[in-house]
């Protein structure tokens, strides 16, 4: 039932002008490579592991692939010919051994061609196939974890942080929100772990605001959470962060180590994090094609807009971003029920009817994507350090999420901006969302905004600036890269040459191959189950 | 009236509010101990009108009373504005007489700091408590590096650029980050300039002591609620200073 009366012209002129704005992305996207995603293709083969000083072996492969092959093309060919060539040539009897030796300098490297090229590509096909299967596996498992202990009572799912920097810390915390009522527990990354060009290994116990996102990590919080998921009956899902330099990788290991929600948008790294765009895009498409596999659900970050920008003003930068996200999502294989689209309570609420406001833009979001379950992060530009005014703040947020029916609720703390939170924060916070969900939870089939009142007005005409950027961005000769180079996303300038990782990006050549990306777009995981897990999640809304 | 003491409902009833956790079950033993801490806080009468187990082994309180301290505000020491506070016109008039070309103001988040909301609210135009960024200052040549730039590119950035004021924010905390960082940068700074041709540093961000521009070897320390038009009107006043004198 639409509230808001969107005229399905608009809608489909929205769509339609994303894919245009996301075609050309793609294309790049498809005619490039780049260390993160060679390095990814290694982890799901099965190599791991770091030396005595914390370089990753598939940082010391890649990089002694590239660098025997640097006067003939470099990474353009991608690793697996050379890596798996040498394989076949006897320099060592497994990727471990080989990366060793390579980091040592003994192996030789060499881009096979004709009968050698097909060995090494059959074999390299083999390995990743292995890992590939790993994912499916996870999948199934989780799936047969939701049928056997159950899933979360009602949506929205109630999202809690955990971030002391020490995963032996975070754990028993984590087990604790959980109890206290979280479905969805995410921890947050130290900082600065989005500029590492490697991923750290092994369990950490050091971090900064955050804790590193490591394999060793994602299995010991998800062994956690798997006990205390047949302790309270439900499944609690783990989210962690598939952005940064190392996104491909962080997305592989989340796919083998069986997360279940991902951090994963198409431009914040660019924007926020200067990362050179082509590098993030392609980046980009092969860690949603992983997400997409591994029956991650995504989550985008448009919230992000609205931190540095004005909530009503940029309103449209959320709507063009979900709209580009999806389209994106989708050219990756990610179905509806996996697109957790952001978006953020963020309007000033000195601002005359600013609740309304914010009802306007979640019901756009909701309406344009009906399938999906959004994500919906709590205010904190707006978090002043009042935690009074900041605690009822955050109610008005959950009631939104309620009354418009948000997928996935991240808990607001009224310490926003104060401290990292306290027991007493979160405690104090679900105390919150327990009260309006239980007592205004079912508020929203009593709720019919006027056709032509303010809330559907707004609504409205914030889709159509959306159509208006994304036609500015057309308009640009070279779309969306140009339009992100002049600053069209908020005030941040963000040049295609420009920008970190760019020396980690290549054109592919024609002799490039990749089996995980063949994999990854010509098999799927057994049809019979991922049809029964969309099923069970479109059910539930 | 230097002697003040808090204001409940009535003139010098004393009376505050405070919250806190104990790691106890909880029980009556918990109520007294909760009590127990108030006390010892001076509190007196305490009353400990809400408390509420959260899990297991821990319980939260929701404490009254009355203190009997009196506060002096004419022992209270604060850095007061030691500048004329400017509109961007003036900052731009004085600018453009004193200086005679644009003021160049390069900032940045140095370390790992990922946090820009700072950096942001002072320079972007968006600005901050509704007063616009110094990028809408037209004598002001703003570049913002934004975040986890490095001391030797931040330097390197700021000799290439002639920059007048380098403007550092720092959000992050933990284990004092903030604090080895500014040090950091300053003691940078120092090494690559003379020390008549350094760029005047600030420093700023939510934890930041504003006494402690001497200790961290920068000019200037800003604290939560900085506006724009501060930092501006600051600038102003010690860069054209520099050029006169």
């Amino acid at each position: 039932m639409s509230l808001l009366d969107l005229d399905p012209g608009a809608v489909a002129r929205a769509r339609d002008l994303a894919a245009r704005v996301g075609t050309p992305i793609v294309d790049l996207a498809r005619g490039h490579t780049t260390v993160a995603v060679e390095r990814a293709t290694l982890r799901i083969a099965g190599l791991g592991g770091a030396d005595p000083d914390g370089t990753p072996w598939v940082n010391h492969l890649a990089d002694a692939v590239r660098n025997a092959l640097a006067a003939d093309g470099g990474l353009a060919h991608g690793v697996s010919l050379p890596v798996w060539d040498a394989l076949v040539r006897g320099e060592a009897d497994d990727l471990a051994t080989l990366a060793q030796k390579a980091a040592a300098g003994s192996v030789s490297f060499r881009l096979p061609t004709g009968a050698d090229a097909v060995a090494a590509a059959e074999a390299a096909r083999a390995d990743v196939a292995r890992g590939i299967a790993a994912i499916d596996a996870n999948r199934r498992t989780r799936e047969a974890l939701l049928a056997e202990i159950g899933d979360a009572p009602r949506t929205p799912w109630i999202y809690l942080i955990v971030a002391t920097g020490d995963i032996y810390e975070d754990i028993p915390q984590a087990q604790a929100a959980a109890r206290a009522g979280a479905d969805v527990i995410a921890v947050i990354r130290s900082t600065g772990q989005s500029l590492l060009d490697y991923v750290p290994e092994g369990a950490t116990r050091e971090g900064f605001a955050g804790t590193y996102a490591t394999q060793e990590n994602f299995r010991l919080m998800r062994a956690a959470l798997d006990e205390t998921s047949r302790e309270l009956g439900r499944y609690v899902r783990l989210t962690n962060y598939a952005s940064g330099l190392c996104m491909p990788e962080i997305a592989a290991l989340a796919g083998l180590e069986r997360l279940d929600m991902m951090l994963n948008d198409s431009m914040y790294g660019i924007l926020f994090r200067d990362i050179n765009p082509i590098r993030t895009f392609v980046d980009q498409r092969f860690s949603r094609q992983i997400h997409a596999r591994a029956g991650i659900i995504i989550n985008t970050g448009e919230d992000n807009y609205l931190t540095t920008a004005d909530a009503v003003e940029a309103a449209h930068t959320v709507t063009t971003s979900q709209l580009l996200n999806e389209y994106f999502a989708k050219e990756a294989g990610l179905a509806d029920w996996q697109l957790g689209l952001g978006h953020a309570f963020e309007i000033d609420p000195d601002l005359p009817d600013s609740f309304r406001l914010e009802l306007a833009h979640a019901l756009l979001a909701r309406e344009l994507f009906p399938d999906a379950p959004l994500k919906w992060m709590p205010p904190t530009r707006h978090m002043t350090g009042d935690v009074f005014r900041g605690y009822l703040l955050d109610g008005f947020f959950n009631l939104a999420g309620a009354l418009t029916g948000q997928g996935i609720l991240l808990v607001g703390m009224m310490t926003e901006a104060v401290v990292t939170p306290w027991l007493s924060d979160r405690d104090l916070a679900l105390q919150s969302v327990r009260y309006v969900l239980n007592g205004a939870g079912g508020l929203r089939e009593d709720f019919q905004p006027s056709p032509d009142g303010f809330i559907a007005t707004r609504a409205r005409r914030v889709l159509a600036e959306a159509i208006g950027l994304l036609e500015t961005i057309l308009d640009h000769d070279g779309g969306l890269l140009d339009a992100i180079a002049d600053g069209t996303f908020g005030l941040m300038k963000r040049p295609a040459d420009q920008g970190k990782g760019l020396d980690g990006v290549a054109v592919k050549s024609g002799a490039y191959v990749n089996p995980a990306i063949d994999l990854l777009e010509t098999t799927s995981v057994a049809r019979a189950t991922s049809e029964t897990a969309s099923g069970h999640h479109e059910g539930e809304r | 009236m230097s002697i003040v003491r808090p204001y409940g409902d009535t003139t010098g009833d004393g009376m505050v509010q405070l919250s806190f956790t104990l790691p106890l079950p909880h029980d009556k033993v918990a109520d007294g101990a909760a009590l127990q801490l108030a006390q010892k806080m001076g509190l007196d009468p305490a009353m400990v009108v809400h408390s509420k187990p959260m899990g297991e082994s821990f319980t939260f309180f929701v404490v009254y009373g009355r203190v009997n301290h009196l506060v002096d505000t004419s022992l209270v020491q604060i850095v007061e504005r030691d500048y004329p506070l400017l509109t961007p016109k003036e900052v731009n008039a004085a600018v453009k007489e004193g200086l005679r070309r644009p003021m160049v103001v390069v900032g940045a988040c140095i370390g790992t700091d990922a946090h820009t909301v700072g950096i942001d609210a002072i320079l972007n135009v968006k600005g901050f408590a509704g007063e616009k960024g110094l990028e809408y200052y037209q004598e002001l040549e703003v570049v913002n590096l934004g975040a986890q730039v490095s001391v030797p590119d931040l330097v390197e950035t700021a000799r290439e650029r002639h920059a007048d004021a380098v403007l550092v924010s720092q959000v992050v905390t933990q284990r004092d980050a903030h604090l080895i960082n500014t040090r950091e940068m300053a003691a940078a700074f120092r090494e690559a300039y003379p020390s008549q041709r350094r760029p005047l540093l600030v420093v700023g961000g939510p934890r930041f002591d504003e006494h402690m521009a001497d200790e961290l070897g920068v000019d200037r320390v800003f604290g939560r609620g900085t506006t724009p038009g501060e930092v501006a009107s600051y600038l102003v006043h010690r860069i054209l200073a520099k050029e006169i004198a």
